[in-house]
């Protein structure tokens, strides 16, 4: 039910609304970095980890929730498919 | 020689030494010598006198910016008695409160502007109209003599807005005046060969400076009305084809003029001293400014209208390419004193620390009219002088003077970190495509607090709100990064001139 475009582009959809009113979709591309240019603050990752459990139905432990997995929309999208595979 | 203690007499000195010399010129070229200046102000003194009007009373002004403006308030200063200035595009009913609330005894107006000074609450009604200025100059009765008459009478009242948005008088006397002036008169020495901008309206401090400092010198002082202050391309024009010689303004009237003025193609070469107050001006644009009059030298003067100025720093220059930080607001004036203080009133911080800047001196204001409560909360008795809250946030730098952190108000409490929104506009400063920013904190339910940031972008290709956020937090920590940007063609601004804040807060 959620393949890969479309867990990127909720999690696109999710940052737009939060972080980035007014931005266009386009300007957000998967490659990114987001966590350390500073887009995304700790504020704004905490939400977006909740975001994703809710969203995705999975649990994301604390050392998880850190730049290697949460960095790039790229990243994201293949952690939350290899967490769902795992259930 | 020592300097008259009431401002009429200081401006009568002047009238007499320079006589059929032009005092005045309008925007629109309508000029007064200093013998024809005198001649009306004396006549509006003596038909305030006939009126019974003197030492004690106050008189409103609600005239547009030209000579029978001027004549009017060297008028009410000679007749003994205060005026009152109205912003003359102010809506009626600020006008009217303010009259009501300083009783005034008589108002001056023009014939276009009655709708501000109803009789109910004008007093005696002085028509600046073409016949009627024109009977009075001819008919003009004696101005009173000026027994009885001291310095700290009451020289003018300018209402500011409050934070409450009640408009409260600040009153000033020919003593605060007159100290303000001789201190500017050695740091800027001017002459009967001067030209002074008037740009900031009568109801504004810095007009004292323009008025005073010219007219009690001998020099021209040309009046820059309110539609002529707001199209910089004229105001560019008018700077050379005027000859101006001192300039003073905010930083928002310089950065438009700098920007917009066309001053690279013009000669700007007669202006010599360029004063700026009010607010902090950003520093890119300081130094554009600099470069386009390259034979002017630049003062950052400091001082709310309850002080009048009480530091100044000269601007050194050339500005180098790589700072980025704003210039101090210096050393104090002549015969003030500043302290850094924790709390209104409280005790000196360390050495280096911020505090809260705390002013005494000759020029601190008598009180707010009718207003004793809020007097007692802004001014502390401290070694037997009387101290001014300013309400900014500064530090000390050995060498530098004061450095102005931001105001009180304007800080705010993030995530638990300390934030100064003035210090979140410089680094969006930094950017080269922002021409303008201006931050505001807003309550927020979810997120507790939002920095919402207003940018003028420079022309050409739109800035991106993720190229934003990622500059942001390029220069600024977390804490300071705004969470919504919003793009404008111009920001509002006061009738004073400053940014507007009021107004961008309440955008939705």
């Amino acid at each position: 039910m959620f393949d890969s475009d479309a867990i990127k582009d909720a999690i696109r959809s999710h940052i737009l609304t939060e972080v980035l009113p007014g931005e266009s979709a386009s300007n957000l591309p998967d490659d990114m970095p987001l966590r350390t240019s500073g887009v995304l603050d700790s504020m704004a990752t905490l939400k977006l980890v909740s975001f994703v459990e809710d969203t995705f139905g999975i649990t994301v432990e604390a050392h998880e929730a850190g730049v290697e997995n949460f960095d790039r929309i790229d990243d994201m999208a293949s952690f939350i498919q290899g967490k769902r595979e795992d259930r | 020689m020592t300097s008259p203690l009431l401002l009429d007499e200081r401006f009568e000195r002047a009238a007499r030494a320079h006589g059929p010399r032009t005092a005045v010129v309008a925007g629109d070229g309508e000029r007064r010598t200093y013998a024809e200046l005198l001649a009306e102000a004396e006549a509006v003194a003596g038909w305030l006198a006939a009126h019974g009007i003197g030492r004690g009373d106050r008189v409103g002004l609600v005239q547009p910016k030209d000579c029978r403006a001027v004549a009017a308030l060297l008028g009410v200063l000679r007749a003994g008695a205060a005026y009152v200035p109205i912003d003359p595009i102010s809506p009626a009913e600020r006008a009217r409160t303010i009259l009501a609330d300083c009783e005034v005894a008589a108002t001056i107006v023009a014939p276009d502007l009655g709708e501000l000074a109803p009789t109910s609450c004008a007093g005696h009604r002085l028509l600046a109209s073409d016949d009627e200025w024109h009977a009075l100059v001819q008919r003009a009765a004696p101005p009173p003599d000026r027994a009885g008459r001291e310095a700290d009478d009451l020289a003018y009242l300018l209402y500011t807005s409050g934070s409450t948005g009640v408009p409260k008088g600040v009153m000033l006397s020919h003593a605060n005046a007159r100290s303000f002036l001789d201190w500017a008169a050695a740091a800027f020495r001017p002459s009967p060969d001067d030209r002074f901008s008037s740009h900031a309206p009568f109801h504004f401090d810095l007009s004292v400076f323009d008025l005073y400092a010219s007219l009690g010198s001998g020099a021209e002082l040309h009046l820059i009305d309110a539609d002529l202050g707001k199209n910089p391309r004229a105001l560019g024009a008018f700077v050379e084809e005027r000859r101006l010689t001192v300039w003073y303004s905010t930083p928002s009237v310089l950065l438009v003029l700098s920007a917009f003025g066309g001053l690279e193609r013009r000669d700007s070469g007669a202006l010599r001293a360029v004063l700026f107050a009010g607010e902090v001006f950003p520093i890119k644009h300081l130094r554009t400014l600099t470069e386009r009059l390259p034979r002017a030298e630049f003062h950052n003067l400091y001082g709310p209208t309850e002080t009048n100025v009480c530091t100044a720093a000269r601007v050194p220059l050339p500005i180098p390419a790589e700072r980025a930080e704003a210039f101090p607001i210096g050393t104090p004036c002549a015969g003030y004193e500043a302290c850094l203080l924790d709390a209104p009133g409280g005790a000196e911080v360390p050495a280096g620390a911020e505090g809260l800047l705390h002013v005494a001196g000759p020029g601190l204001f008598l009180g707010y009219w009718k207003r004793d409560g809020e007097t007692e909360a802004r001014v502390f008795e401290r070694e037997g002088r009387r101290w001014y809250d300013t309400g900014d946030v500064a530090r000390e730098v050995p060498g530098e003077g004061y450095v102005y952190v931001g105001r009180r108000d304007r800080m705010v409490k993030r995530r638990g970190h300390r934030v100064e929104l003035g210090e979140v506009e410089s680094g969006l400063y930094k950017h080269p495509r922002i021409r303008e920013a201006a931050v505001v904190a807003l309550a927020d339910d979810e997120a507790g607090l939002v920095l919402r940031a207003h940018l003028v972008p420079e022309a050409g290709r739109p800035l991106s709100i993720l190229e934003l956020k990622t500059f942001c937090a390029s220069v600024l920590p977390a804490s300071m990064v705004p969470d919504r940007f919003v793009f404008e063609e111009r920001l509002p601004r006061t009738s004073t001139d400053k940014i507007d804040y009021q107004t961008l807060r309440q955008k939705t």
